[in-house]
């Protein structure tokens, strides 16, 4: 069983997996797994591909559920409570853990559309109520001034790195407390990251959020707290700072220094 | 079986620092048995010699400075590579400041060379030897990565402190019995100043290689607290 160092923050864990194993079919593909994201933080999950990091966010708004023959064991909670078989209804737990992926998946709508959707499929039809709501989240995103004048406009017609935050606005508008992002800028280039990464800075006051990063210089640029997982193990986990300047473990001290096996 | 970095291109930058500062080193080590020799032996020409080879150690540290940059620039160095890099660019600063410090006795040498000799020079000759092989140690500990051996080196500069502080002592007492000696005792005491100092930054050294070796700065560790 991997673990968390024992000098964890003393701030509220937000969310923790608690001896998390995911598998599809019979292969393991996360072993037993206890990671707290402790509130109004960034954490990294850094590790090669296929090392299981983007399985475990995955699981924590159980979107493997999605997957065909993918289980787990364990607990995910949030706040405390169970995820699974808890009062946590999974659309709710979706909307209270929004998620925002590596290609950007606006809908083929207006930009308008994109933002109001969440709501309007909880039943929300006050269009003050929804304009509002679609302004303080694009502003959110920090992409308002840029389509203020133009949200009635097909979302397809922005830019990649305008797209993502799109996304991002999509997941703030039904007020989620947590934010999952799987390499959320990998397809943008650095012009456009460096947005992201800013917006980022800005979301973990009012947000928690995980990213998913294989790109080192991100992770150490924009999270508090890395966690470094190798072949479906956690090996380490720390502030960031301690991760990039002096790691505990061998493994993860050669995966940031770039001597892979 | 220690991996090295996937990418060769890299591992051959750091692998060429690490040679280049250890060259740095073995000149510095030579500037300043050199300069004691030129003290010792009343030689005026080797004590230009090794004033001329100073620039060759100025030069190297403006080489190794360039690398360090160049390394951080293009490769943003993690872990056990940003601390060396660091490591590198403070020794480096160290080092030509002892080679300068030789090239002040090697200063003395000449003043003293133009004078009759004062009496033989044994507790310099120990104070010299004591401060090369403080530097030799803090080298080897850096190249081998030996925290230990580094921390050797800090408590040896106590022996180095209680030597110079009986040169002083002796030379105030020749001074005080011989004022014809003053000018030339003063020359002495200032070499004798020098070694001491070349032995404080070889302790630099040292606390920078406990830092690239463990992660912990344990630099001025009385000045902690605050007030």
């Amino acid at each position: 069983m991997t673990s968390e160092t024992a000098q964890t923050a003393p701030l509220r864990a937000k969310m923790e997996a608690r001896r998390l194993e995911i598998s599809y079919g019979p292969k393991v593909a996360v072993k037993e797994i206890d990671l707290a994201l402790p509130e109004h933080q960034v954490t990294a999950l850094i590790g090669p591909s296929g090392c299981g990091k983007s399985t475990f966010l995955r699981a924590l708004n159980r979107m493997n559920d999605l997957i065909p023959g993918a289980t787990f064991r364990g607990e995910v909670l949030l706040d405390g409570e169970d995820v699974v078989g808890g009062r946590l209804d999974v659309v709710e737990l979706r909307r209270r853990v929004g998620m925002v992926f590596q290609k950007s998946n606006p809908f083929p709508k207006s930009i308008y559309e994109n933002v109001a959707y969440g709501l309007k499929v909880a039943g929300q039809n006050d269009k003050a109520l929804l304009l509002e709501r679609v302004e303080r989240s694009l502003q959110g995103a920090a992409l308002w001034e840029e389509v203020k004048d133009r949200l009635h406009e097909s979302a397809m017609g922005l830019s990649g790195g305008q797209q993502q935050r799109l996304c991002i606005a999509r997941a703030l508008a039904v007020e989620p407390e947590v934010l999952l992002m799987d390499e959320p800028a990998s397809a943008l280039d650095p012009i456009a990251t460096a947005k992201i990464e800013d917006l980022i800075h800005e979301l973990k006051a009012r947000y928690t959020i995980a990213i998913v990063t294989h790109n080192m210089q991100q992770a150490a640029r924009v999270s508090d707290r890395t966690a470094f997982f190798y072949m479906g193990e956690l090996i380490e986990t720390g502030p960031t700072e301690q991760i990039f300047t002096n790691p505990r473990e061998t493994r993860t001290e050669d995966y940031v220094t770039g001597k892979f096996g | 079986m220690a991996k090295i970095h996937t990418d060769k291109a890299y591992e051959a930058e750091l692998t060429a620092l690490r040679e280049q500062l250890l060259e740095m080193g073995g000149l510095v080590e030579a500037a300043i048995a050199a300069s004691v020799r030129s003290v010792v032996e009343r030689d005026a020409t080797l004590a230009e010699q090794v004033k001329m080879r100073d620039r060759q150690i100025n030069r190297m540290e403006v080489g190794i400075d360039q690398a360090c940059r160049r390394i951080l620039a293009l490769r943003q160095p993690a872990a056990s590579d940003l601390r060396f890099i660091t490591t590198a660019l403070k020794i480096v600063t160290d080092l030509e400041r002892m080679g300068d410090l030789a090239v002040n006795i090697a200063e003395r040498a000449v003043d003293l060379a133009q004078a009759p000799a004062l009496r033989p020079h044994h507790d310099l000759v120990k104070l010299a030897e004591l401060s090369q092989e403080q530097l030799k140690r803090a080298l080897d500990a850096f190249v081998t990565g030996n925290a230990d051996e580094a921390e050797a080196v800090l408590k040896g500069d106590d022996h180095l402190d209680a030597l110079y502080l009986k040169i002083f002592n002796d030379l105030l007492g020749l001074m005080m019995e011989d004022p014809r000696s003053i000018r030339r005792a003063t020359s002495v005491l200032f070499a004798a100043k020098h070694l001491e100092r070349f032995g404080d930054h070889a302790t630099n050294l040292a606390e920078m290689v406990i830092f690239m070796v463990k992660g912990t700065d344990v630099r001025h560790p009385r000045s902690r607290d605050e007030g």
